[in-house]
Parts: structure tokens; C-alpha cells; sequence
């Protein structure tokens, strides 16, 4: 199947704006759906609220575009009525981790399994550039014209410690990476999480100067570093990029099934 | 409303983003880190967080105040009741967006509609000029000692909420003595006098408080009129708690909230002309509701056409059914029935506004209501 049979091609036009990384993202996202083979009615894709929630309108799988910050919630929902399907969760920083915070940690608890990709952008795009959760800590952005006072977290570490089974990070530049970590996260069994560093020239560039997404591209090649690198010893401002946690731990949608059997025998 | 927000300069204003209200607090930010107001804005991480940080600010003794759209505030919807239930007379700006799904960022008054009875009082404005009165008035009414209530001061997005208008700005000094100093009641700050908010209250007394709340809301009425008073003799623009249009002799009339009452006023002149007896009654005071009042205004009408730009599924519209009540006790009812309109910002044009009156022309010379109910410009309609 060739990738372009996955996208609804009557919706575009993307509304993504020119130099955006979400369109990169999702080109990553369909090779590694074509490189699995999957089927279009295998696959479910939930998103929230805001630029990368656009994605449900534009591929042709199962898809719904909920509220912000639901789409795990929703998934879940779907997950547990039918968990044979494959069910892929692309979100932003801001719709995962501020709004949809705590929906997050909680499907990683549960090690659900599904895969979350965040786009992280570090800004509130559709709404016109706010700060987000992950702008971080001296950044500029339309509420925060004086610089950004509230820190950031770490997306990976974040997920790890909530119990994620499956947590990777890449970036816009490494493309094949991508579809790598993507392909790797739907075959794993339990909660997925892939962090794409995703570049907003439009408010992120812009408000903090550093250039348009050629730039923006250039600086996720030179600020990261595969994980354990020589590089990042001698600089630990650099960004590891690769596989953090790949690990097997039992998986909710089965151990409820076990617990229906065993209520079964019981009766 | 930012630049109105500026001028009341408010103590508190916690708020979270949502097309098309976002630019509200995006101007507003800028006037905070500028140091043009004394406001402490909070950037939290919901809908659902700005409202309880609106709560405790006003519980803790400060003016508060946010804006918020369709979603975002149905996330508010938990703490919508606990801010009209703790008498805290926040002012919230609604810029009208239809609700999801499907996905829709355009105007419509599902969201504010489906509010109506959280006990908040509600403000509608035709124009900018309507939105930003109401706003400054706002206050006064929700910090009546009477009322104690919060209000939401709601217009149509994009429609209005991003439409270039001229309108009058008044001075910063006179907007703040009008609205005067900000009075609280048991702040929680006050540890001289402890206060509880909120506790446990079941059998016992719920119901007394409900009842408290209700009276609050009818005394909201006069308290409109009073302050709509007062900022006429002082500002010079007159406000009731609706516009009457060309209705004094009026036989057809429609009755309508927000910004579609512009295009219908125009309809009203171009058919005046022609000696056509048309008007038109345009809701500012959705919550409390001026069943008597309406119902005075509308003697010797003989049709009404009520347009709702939302929707109850499975009964008539939101305007529609009071007023209905309204007139269900007038010594001579007019023929009154319902249009949807407008849904997620569908247009309705002048020729549309006409063809209304036309409609109604007819059910009026036939004597016959033909469909109580239907939707306008839709589809398989």
C-alpha cells in the first residue's frame, strides 16, 4: 500500500502553516503504518484539541477528533471496548501535558496499550503562540512578552516515571527516526509514548527569534545527541534523542480480561 | 473587552485559551506586563482550573474577572455552580462559539444557552459598542449587595468578537468611579474572621440557600435597570433589560439575541418605508428573565417570530419556550412560534430577514401557524 492511500486527500490543503513540523511528523507516522502494513480499519487515531489534532481529519483510518486533552481518555474508551485494534494517539505539548495532563500520566500507569505521539511544538500554535507546560523557563511567547518564568519537564522522564513501557524522543530532522520509533511503539505491547521535537516557525521562531524552520531544523540537529553519547558527557545541554525505556510489563486491556475469567470461574 | 478589562482594572484574572475568546486575554496579558493594571494574571492548565482560581480569588476578597468560549466553558461547568452558589460576582466574557462536536469554532448560543441555569446572570450584546457597556455594568450589577452574583457578559464570536467597529470609548477615571471600589464578603483573607465557603450542607439548609440565590437573581432585575440608570446619566447610552425596535405599533414581530438584531433593524427600516408595521424585541437580560416586562411590550402584537441560534434537542429552543411563558398570561396572545437559525455561524442574510416577515405576513392573513418549529437555511430541511 502505498502512503498515499492513507491520506484523505480531499481535505487537503493542510492547514498546518508553510515550514510547521507536524507535516513531517505525520509523513514519519504513515511510513511506519505502511512498513508494519497495517490496514486502515486496524487502526484508530484520536486526537484532542489544536494544530496537531488536525491530523484525524486528514488520514484515512478510524478517527476522532475529540475535546482538548481527551484524546487518551477517549482512547481508552475505544481500547477497552475493542482492544484487537491498534489505536494511535497523536497529540501536542500543550493538549497532552498541560490540559491532558493527568489523563497521561494515568495511561501510562496503566501501561494501556496504545501510542502516544507528541508533537512538542512548545507553544499553544492554533491560539497564537501562549506558553506552554514545555516552552520552558526564558522563553518568549505572546503571554509571556517579558520571558516565560515557569519551568518545563521532561516529556521522556515524565513518561518513564508515570510507567510507560515504551518511551523514545526524536526530532523533526530525523525523519527516519521517526518512523522508526513509531513503528518500534505500535508493535510494543503496553503504553507507547514518542516525543517528536516539532518545529513552530510561525509563534515559537518568531517570538524567540531563531529563525524560520530551516533554522529551527538545523538547531534539533546540533542541540541533540543520541542517547549516551560521548557529546552529551562533555555537554549535558544537549537533548538525547532514542529509546529510553523499552521494557515488557503486563498490559491492562489483558489482565482485564484474565480478571473476567477468574470472576467467571469463581461463580 | 481587553481594553475594558484595562480600565476596570481587576485584581484577579486566572484564564486559560479558547478560539475565539483567546484574544481577550492576549491583549490583556500585554496590559499586565506592560504594568498598565495591578491585575495578577493566572495562566492554569484548564478551563476547569481558571474558574476554581476565579473562585478562591473572589472568596479570598478580590475583583475578579475571565473569558472563555463554548468548550472552555463547559469545563468550567462544575465550577460554574459553585461561583453562583458562593455568591461570588465574578464577570466573565463569553464570546459565543457553538459547541462540538463537530468540531466548530463559530457563534452560535449553545454554550451560553446551556449555562442558563447555573444561576449566573446573563448579558447579551448586539454590537461591540452593547459588549463593552455591558461589561463596565457588569461589575456594579454582580457587586450589588442585593445580588451578589456573577455575570456573564456574552456577544457572538468572530461575528463581533473579531469585527472592526466604531464605538466609543469612555475614560479610564470615570469607568473606575463608576464601578467604585471592590466591597468582599467574609474574604478568607480577613484571619481576624475566619470564614467557611462551601461546607457541607445537605437536607438541613440546601434548600434555603437555593432559595437565597433565587431571590438574589429577581432582585438582579431592578438592580439592571438601577445601574443601566446610572450609566446612562453618566455615559449617555440607554439600556434596558431589552431593546424594543420599532415596536410600538408593530404587528410582526421577531425577537432575537445578539448580533443578528443588526441585520434585522436594518430588514425593520428598509420595510418601515414600504409602511409595513414590523419590529423587533432584542433580549439583553437572558437570566434574570423580564417575563412581564415582555409580555407588556408585546400588547396588541399579533405574530411573533422567536429565533433561537441554538438548539434543545427534542423541545423548542431556549428563547422560544419563555417566551412562550411570557406570553401565556397576556389578555391577548399574540400567534408566537420558533426558528432555529445560525447554527456554527451559518449566515442569515437581510433577504433571509425578509423572507421572515414574509412568512410570518402570511400565517398572519391565513390565521395559521403552519410550522411551529423549524430550522432555517438547512440542508434536507
Amino acid at each position: 500500500m502505498a502512503v498515499k492511500d492513507y491520506i484523505r486527500d480531499r481535505f487537503f490543503p493542510h492547514i498546518w502553516c508553510p515550514g510547521c513540523g507536524h507535516g513531517i511528523a505525520m509523513n514519519g507516522m504513515l511510513r511506519a503504518i505502511d512498513k508494519l502494513g497495517l490496514s486502515k480499519n486496524e487502526i484508530v487515531m484520536v486526537s484532542g484539541i489544536g494544530c496537531s489534532a488536525r491530523i484525524t481529519g486528514y488520514l484515512d483510518f478510524h478517527t476522532m477528533h475529540t475535546l482538548h486533552g481527551r484524546a487518551l481518555a477517549f482512547a481508552t474508551g475505544v481500547k477497552m471496548s475493542r482492544p484487537e485494534l491498534t489505536l494511535i494517539a497523536p497529540m501536542g505539548d500543550g493538549d497532552a501535558l498541560a490540559i491532558g495532563g493527568n489523563h497521561f500520566i494515568h495511561a501510562a500507569r496503566r501501561n494501556i496499550d496504545m501510542t502516544a505521539i507528541i508533537m512538542n511544538n512548545r507553544t499553544y500554535g492554533m491560539t497564537g503562540g501562549q506558553f506552554s507546560p514545555l516552552s520552558g523557563y526564558g522563553i518568549y511567547a505572546s503571554t509571556a512578552p517579558y520571558k516565560n518564568i515557569d519551568h518545563d519537564f521532561d516529556v521522556a522522564q515524565l513518561a518513564i516515571a508515570a510507567g510507560a513501557t515504551f518511551v523514545a524522543r526524536t526530532t523533526t530532522y530525523h525523519v527516519n527516526q521517526i518512523t522508526d520509533f513509531i513503528k518500534k511503539a505500535i508493535l510494543h505491547k503496553g503504553f507507547s509514548v514518542v516525543e517528536i521535537l516539532s518545529q513552530c516557525p510561525t509563534y515559537f521562531g518568531r517570538k524567540n527569534k531563531m529563525g524560520d524552520a530551516v533554522d529551527l531544523m538545523e538547531l534539533y540537529k546540533n542541540s541533540t545527541t543520541p542517547i549516551g553519547s560521548d557529546a552529551k558527557k562533555e555537554n549535558p545541554d544537549l537533548v538525547e534523542r532514542g529509546i529510553f525505556v523499552e521494557k515488557a510489563l503486563p498490559e491492562y486491556c489483558s489482565e482485564y480480561d484474565k480478571i473476567i475469567d477468574r470472576a467467571k470461574k469463581g461463580i | 473587552m481587553s481594553e475594558c478589562m484595562r480600565q476596570i482594572n481587576p485584581d484577579v484574572v486566572p484564564a486559560f485559551p479558547i478560539t475565539p475568546s483567546t484574544q481577550v486575554i492576549e491583549d490583556f496579558s500585554q496590559f499586565v506586563a506592560d504594568g498598565k493594571v495591578d491585575t495578577e494574571i493566572i495562566t492554569v492548565e484548564s478551563e476547569h482550573s481558571a474558574m476554581s482560581a476565579c473562585i478562591g480569588a473572589a472568596a479570598a476578597g478580590g475583583r475578579v474577572m475571565t473569558a472563555t468560549s463554548s468548550a472552555g466553558m463547559a469545563l468550567m461547568w462544575e465550577m460554574l455552580y459553585v461561583a453562583s452558589s458562593m455568591r461570588q460576582p465574578i464577570v466573565m466574557t463569553l464570546i459565543n462559539r457553538a459547541m462540538s462536536a463537530p468540531i466548530n469554532i463559530h457563534a452560535d448560543h449553545s454554550d451560553s444557552m446551556g449555562a442558563r441555569d447555573a444561576g449566573w446572570i446573563q448579558l447579551y450584546a448586539e454590537n461591540n459598542q452593547e459588549a463593552y457597556d455591558n461589561l463596565i455594568m457588569a461589575i456594579k450589577i454582580a457587586e450589588n449587595m442585593d445580588v451578589r452574583l456573577p455575570v456573564m457578559v456574552c456577544m457572538d464570536g468572530f461575528i463581533i468578537s473579531h469585527c472592526v467597529q466604531t464605538m466609543q470609548l469612555e475614560d479610564t477615571e470615570k469607568i473606575r468611579l463608576f464601578v467604585g471600589e471592590f466591597a468582599s464578603t467574609y474574604p478568607v483573607l480577613d484571619t481576624e474572621n475566619p470564614a467557611s465557603w462551601g461546607a457541607l450542607d445537605l437536607q438541613d439548609y440546601y434548600m434555603e440557600h437555593k432559595r437565597a440565590q433565587h431571590m438574589a437573581m429577581k432582585n438582579a432585575k431592578n438592580v439592571i435597570k438601577k445601574v443601566s440608570g446610572e450609566f446612562a446619566d453618566i455615559f449617555g447610552r440607554k439600556y434596558e433589560l431589552f431593546e424594543s425596535y420599532q415596536l410600538e405599533d408593530a404587528e410582526r414581530v421577531i425577537i432575537a439575541i445578539n448580533s443578528v438584531c443588526g441585520e434585522i433593524k436594518e430588514v425593520i427600516d428598509e420595510r418601515r418605508e414600504k409602511g409595513d408595521r414590523v419590529g423587533l424585541l432584542k433580549i439583553r437580560s437572558f437570566r434574570p428573565f423580564p417575563y412581564e416586562e415582555i409580555a407588556a411590550a408585546l400588547e396588541g402584537v399579533k405574530i411573533v417570530t422567536v429565533l433561537d441560534r441554538s438548539e434543545s434537542m427534542g423541545a423548542y429552543g431556549p428563547l422560544f419556550t419563555e417566551i412562550r411563558t411570557a406570553l401565556f398570561n397576556a389578555p391577548q396572545k399574540p400567534m408566537v412560534y420558533n426558528r432555529i437559525f445560525g447554527l456554527g455561524g451559518r449566515e442569515l442574510f437581510m433577504s433571509d430577514i425578509h423572507d421572515i416577515f414574509e412568512e410570518n405576513k402570511t400565517y398572519l392573513e391565513t390565521n395559521r401557524v403552519e410550522k411551529m418549529f423549524d430550522y432555517l437555511k438547512v440542508r434536507g430541511g
